[in-house]
């Protein structure tokens, strides 16, 4: 996988002295104290004010409201009451889950051509790479501008590709029931590079007996993929799965650039940092958005959690 | 797509089997993977070749494959439709001070993560990782106000300083020195270096591979980040790139030449980056997972 794990090694502290006692400066633990501050304290002090007070704050803002002229009072949990009965709650929420379950299809995707790339003796492996892994550089507002052209339902290229096959084209961005599919379809095609040199690395940790092993055992093509294949980089899926899914709870780039505001499929597309986005600085509700972000915050922990909690069900750990 | 799949393995099939015969280039997974690689390029393509059309070639219909007549007007129009040198240049100083400011700072953190036992270190970390759990949207308005009340909105400063600071990249860099060799800091130490000088002589040049990932991960983050120059910046000579493109669209800018000839020169820095350091920017993913 990534090399990285949650094991918190460092939460052991050789020596430290219990909490109560003086410690005794000059000795080494002090002394190895204001190392740690020296190296410790640029990055602590920036993170301490520009990311864990904005999440004191924004708790607090969440709670109250901002008058016309900037002052604010208290108003208790009156934003979230707000934003529960907000119509466009319910269907941003849609959205949001929509697009999460389009982007997942990464997945299986970035699985079949990792597999096809690991073919023992390919020519040109790195190419291939090379390409698929080409939209993974390039920003999303330049992205979304050329799909917005190929998608165009008057003169864009995709609809005259799929005349070929005799099927009638859309105007895929405009309309409320394509829109957010070929939104999610764009998100797909600039993520799939990562996803894909994820696996490929997996990839090439599955011994090569396992193989001979299932091949002896009579397994065919179809059951080595599943039974090798895929429970051996399970591991690298789980992280994919909800590295993803955090993605795309918080999708807003693409659908900014690519719906205009006034655009008829613009409720259909609005997912839930859209509405967070609008309502902190266009509508300049702070108390509303803070609440958006808190409850956007509840939604990812939970699904986290819940990944976490049936990863046993199926990803296999040597 | 089952297809495909039964195609997927064949080819881990393929794999095992042994032969001093050469092999011979499985022709179906080529055509396969050409298929897929024609979509992923394809946009690029179309991108460029749309960036030399006249208006009336990129809207024609049927679409025009190759530009007829060429028109090659649109850079130069692009760069009168908005500053776009400017931009460029914006683009260039965020992603270069903010990458910079990341490998230094979250570097000498990571170290002492991972190496220096001082007291709460449990507790700080946690503190680092619970930043890491939190979508980046919870951020957005406090760091607005802040920059605000530091007199920095629609300036560069506003939108670099935020991204200074990681906790992604010091949770990155403890991992990374957590895994090398404690033998050689403890050899340094008895020769008397001091643990500033362990750290710049011994650790750094180690921990090479690590920081090569962190400089290829910030800097793609921050060359292409929309949402927070977005709601900081107001006006065209203050916006990166990314900024830029989106509000010609936002403005319903319809001369799609032009767009798709800012695009490119938006695309084009980092592919060539890309391509020069290939290698390193396809392991720096594959070692951060590449979404932070």
């Amino acid at each position: 996988m990534t090399g990285i794990s949650f094991a918190g090694r460092g939460s052991a502290q050789p020596g430290a002295a219990p909490p109560g006692l003086r410690r005794d400066r000059g000795r080494a633990p002090g002394q190895s104290g204001w190392w740690a501050l020296l190296f410790v304290g640029p990055v602590g002090i920036g993170l301490a004010v520009f990311y864990l007070w904005p999440i004191v704050r924004t708790a607090w803002m969440s709670l109250t409201e901002t008058g016309p002229f900037g002052g604010s009072s208290f108003t208790g949990l009156s934003n979230y009451e707000k934003l529960f009965s907000n119509p466009d709650l319910p269907q941003a929420l849609l959205n949001t889950l929509i697009y999460t379950l389009i982007a997942l299809l990464v997945i299986p995707i970035a699985m079949v051509i990792a597999a096809l790339l690991n073919t023992a003796g390919l020519k040109g492996r790195g190419i291939y790479r090379t390409l698929y892994f080409l939209p993974v550089v390039t920003m999303a507002a330049a992205v979304a501008a050329v799909w917005k052209v190929i998608y165009n339902g008057d003169y864009g290229v995709l609809n005259q590709l799929l005349g070929f096959f005799g099927i009638a084209g859309t105007s895929w961005l405009t309309n409320p029931a394509t829109a957010l599919g070929a939104i999610a379809a764009v998100g797909i095609w600039s993520g799939i590079g990562t996803t894909l040199v994820i696996f490929l690395a997996a990839l090439q940790g599955v011994p090569g007996h396992l193989y001979e092993a299932a091949q002896l055992d009579g397994a065919g093509p179809v059951r080595r993929f599943v039974s090798v294949t895929v429970p051996m980089i399970s591991p690298s899926v789980f992280f994919v799965a909800v590295t993803t899914v955090i993605g795309a709870f918080q999708a807003f780039d693409l659908i900014y650039v690519m719906v205009a505001k006034t655009s008829p499929a613009m409720p259909h597309v609005k997912t839930i940092v859209y509405l967070f986005y609008e309502a902190g600085f266009i509508d300049h509700n702070p108390g509303l958005a803070a609440a958006i972000a808190f409850v956007l915050l509840l939604i990812i922990l939970v699904v986290t959690v819940l990944q976490f909690g049936m990863q046993r069900k199926w990803v296999h750990y040597e | 797509m089952s297809d495909t799949l039964a195609t997927a393995t064949l080819v881990t099939g393929d794999r095992v089997t042994p032969g001093p015969r050469r092999r011979r280039q499985p022709y179906l997974i080529h055509a396969i993977l050409i298929v897929g690689a024609i979509i992923m390029v394809f946009p690029f393509f179309w991108q460029l070749m749309t960036s030399f059309k006249t208006l009336a070639g990129a809207t024609a219909v049927p679409p025009q494959v190759l530009p007829n007549p060429w028109d090659f007007s649109n850079y130069a129009r692009a760069f009168e439709a908005m500053p776009f040198g400017q931009m460029f240049l914006n683009s260039a100083i965020i992603t270069v001070c903010r990458t910079i400011a990341q490998v230094i700072l979250c570097t000498m953190a990571g170290y002492a993560f991972a190496r220096i036992p001082f007291r709460g270190r449990g507790f700080v970390f946690v503190l680092f990782l619970s930043v890491l759990m939190v979508p980046g949207q919870l951020f957005l308005l406090p760091q607005y106000e802040i920059i605000q009340s530091l007199g920095l909105l629609d300036s560069l400063p506003g939108i670099i300083i935020p991204g200074m600071f990681a906790a992604f990249g010091t949770f990155l860099m403890r991992q990374f020195f957590l895994g090398l060799p404690v033998e050689l800091e403890e050899a340094a130490r008895i020769d008397g270096a001091n643990q500033w000088q362990i750290f710049q002589k011994v650790m750094l040049p180690l921990a090479k591979p690590g920081i090569i990932a962190l400089a290829v991960f910030t800097s793609l983050n921050s060359w292409n980040d929309l949402l927070w120059p977005l709601v900081v910046t107001s006006t065209s000579e203050n916006m990166p790139l990314s900024v830029g493109l989106a509000t010609l669209k936002g403005m319903n800018f319809t001369d799609i030449p032009v767009l798709m000839a800012g695009s490119v020169l938006a695309t084009i820095p980092m592919v060539i980056v890309f391509i020069v350091l290939q290698k390193q920017f396809i392991q720096g993913i594959a070692f951060t997972g590449g979404k932070g």
